[in-house]
């Protein structure tokens, strides 16, 4: 009978903060500037230019550590992470290891049969993105732009708690939906603000020793994340099998190869050189800043999901899909407090928001219209100046250009036709154009009447107030 | 001389340190550390039980700047001094084995 | 008495009053470095045009009344490893023969503001790596007291320069010695302040948890006028520290009376030279005289402070050095082999030897399986020797010592034996490790005729007692 084997999962998760600036300079973190226009002196590794810590920073940090049950170092340093390569300025990277600043941590994930498991958490540290490299097509160069270079990151390194792909992308989900409470990051897997490397290994069924592991990284979705630990799962297995052994080595995943390669290179002695940075003083994470820290959290989602209960009376099923993302439910309680009509608010984004974020395969950050309009939306239909159909049409509008929607209403002339006269003399034309109808219906088919209404809603282009035409033709049949 | 340099220790420092040494320099590289690790070794007579490693010499703590962006372009001053680049990156021997 | 015979005080007053001008004062210099610098070697890079246009500049400010700072008009040289705005700046290094800063250190722009105008760049060891400044990629520097013998180091350059007239006056910097024992072999006087006294940003870090810029001047005066001007804190230099106790120049007072100086035992037997020892105990004879209460005391750990320095400076310079890459700055090794190629010919035609070998000891001390036995325990002996001052300190105001064994040896005569070189150091390095204060005043001469300099050493932050001390030595010495 063949062997039964276990997976083992650790994950090291990169987060880019949401700061204004980077770590150790005044250099902006926007992205998307022309190459090298973010750098500094500092940000470069110009010589005689010197670090200095942004303060948001310690704070997001913390905060990160606090939502996930971390002990916070009260006294914590950086160190030099020493490693030569071009985006990397100064040659060592500043980052945390002997006392990164949240430790033992966990987060709790909820299987797919209803129980919950706790995902631990090692530690969590501090420390600076790298530059980026492009390779040139043609000839053997690669080009190097420093905008990135001094971006703060944290690292999460959870301890190896996870058996399978399923697991991890529970974890990473739970992560980014804690982060993304907090403001301290987008958490996007495709721009790269949030990166997870797989410590992997695998072992016998019931042993008890872990297994040797390998680390994959350049994972940049969920799906990649999948594809790369049964790849990796089964490489490991094939060799193990085969009578050979796993080597401790880091790889990379090439998605649309769907295999991973080892990064191994003799001038790579993964001897990092570790010592405290000398430029930079220790942080000391008082009591009262801690307290100040603490007070600020915002409120997650068990929380959340508790007050919509109380305060909105929505049934719980919306409330878990609206608070699974922070974008949908602040957006969902901007709206509501502005049209007063909870119900409503969470059946568009339940509705039309997640139907055209999945055809568009957009994450709900994607979500860039104003509240406002959603709200002056649904009193658009209230009122009856529009129907539901036509809602539909001018809200694809709002999402994809925030148009306001009275004023959009306005100019297209979209209103509903509620003139009883109008209304009248169209429906006599339509009983008048369709004998055999008219006929059913008094012979007693109902669905008769349904047709006769959409006649009617086409003749007037969608826009008649659906009530009343139903109330005249009853009337004139 | 208590300590002993091969040939694999300074490759191996070589490695770290990105220095690459003719067969000369690394003789006398070979000296050198052995002699100096042998002055360092002095520090093992103190005996340093229960003291910290005193990184800075002022207790100085929590230096730090507030997230505001003070820094504009700075492109061209970051690229003045490349050895080699193009209009707006520098340039490098290509990074991917 | 002539204008390159002013201290730098005296020429500012000079020029406050309209006796002489910043112009007059850049072209003595410029003339003086026509005659000697050809023999004595302490610029890496002088511009002539620059420099006077620059002093032109300056007296015209002077004249309008916008410049009216302590140093207004007065001629200073800068180590080669402070960054200078669009001024080649090297560290006497082949790997940054070609490198323009785009910004200027703090310390050199506090210069400025003050009036200071900038002659030049001057020669040093690769790096601040050395004693004696021949391990620069530019050449030796000369001792202008006597040239077949060498100026003492780091700071050779900017030491020889005040001392042969080519400025009046000079900013070095000190990680183990770099100030003091040039300032001591050249006959000028040369302070290393507290550690975060005076900012880094700007400074090319050798051994950041060591380095001090301070100054090299004519007399004790000078010196304090130069703290005064550049000791600021400065929030791009997070070990920069606040200080209020800045006015130096008001520590200017003839007067010992009550002063506590200890004489540490063990700075004075074996190795020490007799000539050198019956200076420095001269020396405090004199300020006995002028009613210092002297006493002698045990220091201890004396014999250890070289190695944990050697230690801690290496591997913070292992990574500090890191950056010298060929890929930003400086030199790049021509036909390479990709990347890694790329890096290690470059390092490797960039740096000297004593760099590499100091670079390699680092590395080795950091790497795994080493970092516990040695960078830690030196961190710890660091702590210890700290102890030890902080104890002195409780009983005396000032440590009085020599800087260096010997007068400024032969040139040639040190570099073979490094051990031997780093020995000459055993004066200064404690002073770095415990981020104290320390001075060097010149205080004789030998047979030979080369200068020696006694070295005060004082607490934390009590530079002002050293100011004082030095300045009622300096005097009395007049007196004589």
């Amino acid at each position: 009978m063949a062997k039964q084997y276990e997976t083992v999962i650790g994950l090291e998760v990169h987060v880019e903060l949401a700061t204004k600036t980077k770590i150790f300079c005044g250099c902006s973190t926007e992205f998307g500037g022309a190459p090298n226009t973010h750098t500094c002196p500092v940000c470069t590794g110009m010589p005689g230019s010197l670090p200095v810590l942004n303060k948001q920073v310690v704070e997001y940090a913390a905060a990160v550590g606090l939502a996930t049950n971390c002990t916070i170092t009260q006294y914590c340093k950086f160190d030099r992470k020493n490693y030569f390569y071009p985006d990397n300025p100064q040659n060592y990277q500043i980052s945390q290891l002997y006392l990164p600043i949240c430790r033992d941590g966990h987060v709790d994930i909820k299987l797919e049969d209803g129980t919950t498991k706790a995902i631990r958490i090692h530690e969590i540290h501090m420390e600076e993105d790298a530059g980026k490299l492009v390779h040139d097509d043609w000839e053997d160069v690669s080009f190097v732009d420093f905008n990135r270079s001094g971006v703060p990151l944290i690292e999460i390194v959870s301890e190896p708690d996870m058996r399978s792909a399923k697991e991890v992308i529970a974890y990473l989900e739970k992560l980014r939906l804690i982060i993304q409470y907090l403001g301290a990051s987008d958490c996007k897997l495709q721009e790269g603000s949030m990166r997870a490397d797989v410590n992997l290994s695998v072992r016998e069924v019931g042993a008890t020793d872990f297994g040797t592991r390998t680390e994959t990284k350049n994972l940049n979705s969920f799906s990649a994340i999948a594809r790369a630990i049964e790849a990796e799962r089964d490489r490991q297995i094939d060799l193990i099998e085969s009578g050979q052994k796993v080597i401790q080595e880091t790889r990379r995943w090439d998605d649309n190869k769907a295999y991973s390669y080892a990064m191994r290179s003799k001038e790579d002695a993964q001897d990092y050189r570790y010592f405290p940075d000398p430029d930079l003083v220790p942080l000391h994470i008082s009591d009262e800043w801690l307290e100040t820290i603490k007070s600020r959290q915002p409120e997650f989602k068990s929380e959340k999901m508790e007050r919509y209960a109380k305060e909105f009376g929505i049934p719980e099923y919306d409330i878990e899909m609206i608070t699974d993302s922070k974008r949908l439910a602040d957006l969902f309680e901007e709206t509501a407090a502005l049209c007063n009509q909870p119900k409503k608010v969470a059946n568009w984004i339940i509705g039309e928001i997640m139907r055209i974020l999945k055809d568009k395969s957009l994450e709900p950050e994607d979500i860039c219209f104003d509240a406002s309009n959603l709200a002056k939306l649904i009193a658009l239909v209230d009122s009856g100046t529009i129907n539901g159909n036509v809602a539909k049409d001018v809200f694809v509008k709002i999402f994809e250009e925030n148009i306001d929607p009275e004023q959009y209403v306005k100019e297209n002339g979209l209103g509903q036709i509620s003139d009883e006269g109008e209304l009248r003399a169209t429906v006599e034309k339509v009983i008048a154009d369709n004998p055999q109808s008219v006929a059913d219906y008094r012979g007693g088919k109902d669905k008769a009447l349904g047709f006769l209404v959409g006649q009617t809603m086409k003749a007037m282009k969608g826009k008649a107030n659906p009530g009343l035409v139903n109330k005249i033709l009853k009337e004139l049949l | 001389m208590a300590n002993i340099i091969d040939d694999a220790t300074i490759d191996y420092v070589g490695i770290l340190a990105k220095l690459e040494l003719t067969s000369d320099e690394k003789e006398q590289a070979k000296k050198d550390m052995a002699s100096m690790l042998d002055y360092i070794d002095k520090l093992g007579e103190l005996d340093t039980t229960g003291i910290e490693p005193m990184s800075h010499v002022f207790p100085v703590e929590n230096v730090m700047r507030e997230d505001i962006v003070t820094n504009g372009d700075g492109s061209r001053q970051t690229l003045a001094n490349a050895p080699e680049r193009n209009d707006d990156a520098f340039i490098v021997p290509k990074t991917v084995d | 008495m002539g204008l390159l015979d002013m201290t730098a005080v005296e020429l500012a007053k000079a020029i406050k009053e309209g006796k002489t001008t910043a112009v007059e004062a850049m072209e003595a210099v410029i003339a003086q470095i026509e005659r000697t610098e050809s023999e004595y070697n302490c610029y890496v890079t002088f511009d002539k045009e620059a420099a006077l246009n620059e002093a032109k500049e300056a007296q015209k400010k002077i004249e309008a009344g916008t410049l009216n700072g302590l140093l207004a008009g007065v001629p200073v040289a800068i180590k080669d490893n402070m960054c200078t705005e669009g001024v080649l700046t090297t560290c006497s290094s082949k790997i940054l023969e070609n490198f323009i800063p785009q910004f200027s250190s703090e310390a050199v722009i506090r210069l400025k503001e003050a009036g200071a105008v900038i002659i030049g760049k001057t020669n040093m060891d690769e790096f601040a790596m050395g004693s004696t400044t021949e391990t620069s990629a530019f050449g030796v520097t000369k001792n202008p007291r006597n040239p077949q013998h060498v100026p003492g180091g780091s700071s050779g350059g900017s030491a020889a320069a005040v001392a042969a007239n080519e400025a009046f006056c000079a900013l070095g910097s000190d990680t183990g010695g770099s100030i003091r024992q040039p300032a001591s072999y050249c006959g000028v006087v040369g302070m290393k302040p507290t550690y975060g006294t005076v900012s880094r940003y700007g400074l090319i870090a050798y051994g950041s948890s060591l380095d001090q810029i301070g100054p090299l001047t004519k007399d004790v005066a000078d010196c304090a006028a130069i703290m005064e001007v550049i000791a600021a804190h400065d929030p791009k230099d997070s070990t920069s520290i606040k200080r209020e106790d800045t006015n130096f120049t008001a520590a200017l007072v003839n007067d010992v009376k009550g002063i506590k100086i200890g004489i540490p035992k063990d700075y004075f037997g074996e190795g020490l030279d007799l000539e050198v020892k019956e200076a420095v105990l001269k020396a405090a004879e004199v300020l006995k005289e002028k009613g210092a209460i002297v006493e002698e005391f045990d220091l201890s750990l004396v014999e250890y402070a070289i190695p944990a320095y050697y230690t801690i400076a290496a591997a913070e310079a292992s990574s500090n050095l890191e950056r010298f890459d060929g890929v930003k700055y400086g030199y790049r090794a021509k036909d390479c082999e990709g990347l890694h190629n790329m890096y290690k010919k470059t390092r490797s035609e960039g740096f000297g030897a004593e760099v590499k070998r100091r670079i390699m000891l680092g590395s080795f001390v950091l790497s795994s399986g080493y970092y516990d036995a040695y960078y830690l325990k030196a961190l710890r002996v660091k702590a210890m020797i700290k102890k030890a001052f902080d104890a002195a300190f409780a009983k005396y105001d000032v440590i009085l010592a020599p800087v260096a064994p010997t007068t400024a040896p032969k040139l040639g005569a040190s570099l073979s034996d490094p051990i031997k070189m780093y020995l000459g150091d055993i004066y200064t390095i404690s002073v770095n490790l415990a981020g104290l204060p320390g001075i060097s005043v010149p205080c004789g001469n030998d047979s030979k005729g080369l200068p020696i300099g006694v070295q005060m050493i004082g607490n934390s932050f009590s530079e002002k007692t050293l100011i004082q001390t030095a300045y009622t030595y300096e005097q009395a010495r007049m007196e004589v």
